[in-house]
């Protein structure tokens, strides 16, 4: 049985749809990112799950039974906010207890699983301390907690990191997964951030226009793109517009540049499509006779630190290339001519 | 505040500026003090202040506008909290409207209100001039701007949304929430908003007046039409009696740190 499942959801505001027709399978126990820019549907779609929305269409189902018109309070599914909401009148004991006061448990149960609580997310020493008086990421652990401690089936987290700095976002989104994993629980992560998605994820779902672009492991949604968009938008790509010369052999030529995609090509001598090659994927003055070449001029160079881009053009052709920061080896000199090289099988042709 | 060197011309220009503006406002304080402390001749004493206290329509009507002022406030908050709460939850729209309606009593004068409210009011099917309802109708309105405006901040400055939302997928319901999340959440501003209502109550002569109530502040003109030093002694007295009110909101402001009326984050 699946934790939550969507069918053919769609909710529209006025004449503007939201979500268009979402399904999606959330397995128990499954870490999934809704993963998109902004009124891309993903945080509609997770407040549909929360029940803070209703779908204009479509049915919900969590662990198999159909929820819609089963208010928020009575859905037990646990929630996370990009502002933390935690209550300002309660210290964070309170807070993390508030959700089993709401359900009678007994005092001595509440008193435990309050401790439980404090100690997974490492916060023991704050336990009396009040919103104001902790930091970002400590109102958001604590947050974290709160909606843990009434053990929903769902935890759903919405953009939760996007308040707080890079280095603590790093830190606590290791820490949830961490946690998620421990507890085994069903996690349904809405960011805009790709690099977040990517690294704490079972499953990546692409959103774009209310509808999911593609659904699937960080390492397929990276490495096989179903479009140019996820390709583009899932970290950085090259998506270059190619003209077909030997559909056989899977030759395409560029700007004027023979390549090869290893792959044979369905379309005819002369049709265009898109191509796109991930900028790690393509080396500087790597010249060995079985790679792909395509030659141009070394128009800027962006350091990055571990990285260092550059971009290459060729007419209308543009190419950025990552390479790593080799302190030994000089970079050719701007404006000079450059030849770099790919693998035939770092080609993906997009539909 | 005072600079010891007192050469910085920025400092000394706020200073004098303070100076002035508080001059302003403590002179005529003072005066009247000094003005009520007059009451015997040959000499300055508390005279004037022990007649204000011994005459029985003084604390008779104090007591009486108390009486009305808690009403007022008991009525006035039943009233706007759940407004202001559902207007910021669901009809975020019409904020603007209310905020020109929450103007509409400085618009109005209340004399204008009421005579409207005796017309209303005094034939069938709802006869209510002699009833002390109507006195606490009208002043809800007067202190509809008060009490709306300030919770309104309050809840501004709570994100009430998230706070909702929040305690409601922790298995809360409506009642549960308002009570235990968003009331407490915005305790300093509901105080304000009490404590404002109080003293607007307490001075009001118009309605009072025309609707015959022996309340504070006819009292308090009647006093100044026939005495003289018991008016100044009166003035003073509700002048300290409205600071304690203020410096009751302050203490409650500091007491709940992390909870006040303007946020803390």
């Amino acid at each position: 049985m699946a934790s939550v499942e969507l069918i053919e959801i769609t909710k529209r505001f006025g004449h503007q749809t939201a979500v268009d027709s979402v399904s999606l399978r959330v397995e128990e126990g499954e870490f999934v990112s809704l993963l998109g820019g902004s009124g891309c549907g993903k945080t509609t779609t997770l407040r549909m799950i929360a029940g803070f929305e209703s779908p204009t269409s479509g049915r919900l189902l969590i662990r198999g039974a159909d929820v819609l018109g089963v208010p928020a309070n009575r859905r037990g599914v646990g929630m996370v906010f990009q502002n933390y909401g935690l209550f300002p009148h309660m210290s964070a004991a309170q807070n993390i207890g508030f959700g089993l006061r709401v359900a009678r448990r007994p005092a001595a149960e509440i008193a435990e699983r309050v401790a439980e609580m404090l100690a997974l997310i490492h916060l023991d020493e704050l336990r009396d301390r009040f919103p104001h008086q902790m930091s970002g990421g400590q109102q958001q652990r604590v947050a974290l907690a709160r909606a843990l401690a009434v053990r929903p089936s769902v935890l759903l987290l919405d953009e939760p990191l996007s308040a707080l700095d890079a280095a603590i976002r790093v830190r606590l989104r290791t820490e949830i997964r961490s946690i998620q994993r421990k507890l085994g629980i069903t996690a349904i992560y809405v960011t805009h951030d790709q690099e977040e998605a990517l690294s704490i994820s079972d499953r990546v779902v692409v959103m774009r226009a209310g509808r999911i672009e593609q659904a699937g492991a960080p390492a397929e949604i990276y490495n096989r793109p179903a479009n140019g968009f996820v390709a583009s938008f899932v970290g950085a790509s090259n998506v270059l517009r190619v003209t077909v010369v030997d559909p056989a052999c899977g030759k395409v030529s560029i700007d004027g540049q023979e390549i090869s995609t290893a792959k044979p090509i369905l379309k005819s001598v002369g049709e265009e499509l898109h191509l796109t090659i991930r900028p790690e994927s393509i080396s500087l003055r790597n010249g060995t006779s079985s790679n792909n070449h395509l030659r141009g001029t070394l128009e800027s160079v962006v350091f990055l630190g571990s990285v260092v881009r550059l971009v290459i053009r060729s007419g209308a052709m543009e190419l950025i290339v990552d390479s790593f920061n080799d302190p030994q080896a000089g970079l050719p000199p701007l404006g000079s001519e450059v030849t770099v090289g790919f693998a035939p099988q770092a080609c993906l042709l997009l539909p | 505040m005072s600079d010891p060197s007192g050469i910085h011309p920025r400092r000394v220009w706020s200073s004098l500026w303070l100076s002035v503006g508080a001059l302003y406002f403590l002179l005529p304080l003072a005066a009247t003090f000094l003005f009520s402390l007059h009451g015997r001749k040959g000499g300055l004493s508390f005279v004037a202040y022990a007649h204000v206290f011994a005459d029985p329509q003084f604390s008779r009507t104090f007591l009486f506008s108390l009486e009305m002022a808690a009403a007022t406030i008991a009525a006035g908050l039943v009233l706007m909290v759940p407004t202001a709460l559902w207007v910021h939850l669901r009809l975020p729209r019409v904020r603007p409207l209310i905020e020109i309606f929450t103007l509409l009593p400085f618009v109005i004068p209340p004399i204008v209100l009421v005579f409207g409210l005796i017309r209303v009011y005094s034939r069938p099917p709802l006869i209510l001039v002699s009833s002390p309802v109507l006195l606490v109708a009208g002043y809800v309105v007067l202190s509809f701007p008060y009490i709306y405006r300030t919770v309104d901040t309050g809840l501004r400055a709570v994100d009430l949304r998230v706070l909702t939302e929040a305690a409601q997928s922790l298995g809360a319901r409506w009642l549960t929430t308002l009570f235990r999340v968003v009331l407490p959440s915005i305790k300093v501003a509901l105080l304000s908003a009490a404590f404002l209502t109080f003293s607007v109550v307490v001075g009001e002569l118009t309605l009072a007046v025309m609707l015959a109530w022996p309340a504070f502040g006819p009292y308090m003109a009647l006093v100044g039409r026939d005495l003289a030093y018991e008016p100044a002694a009166l003035a003073i007295i509700s002048f300290l009696l409205t600071w304690g009110s203020l410096l009751l909101i302050q203490s409650f402001s500091r007491g709940l740190k992390g909870t006040t009326a303007g946020g803390v984050h």
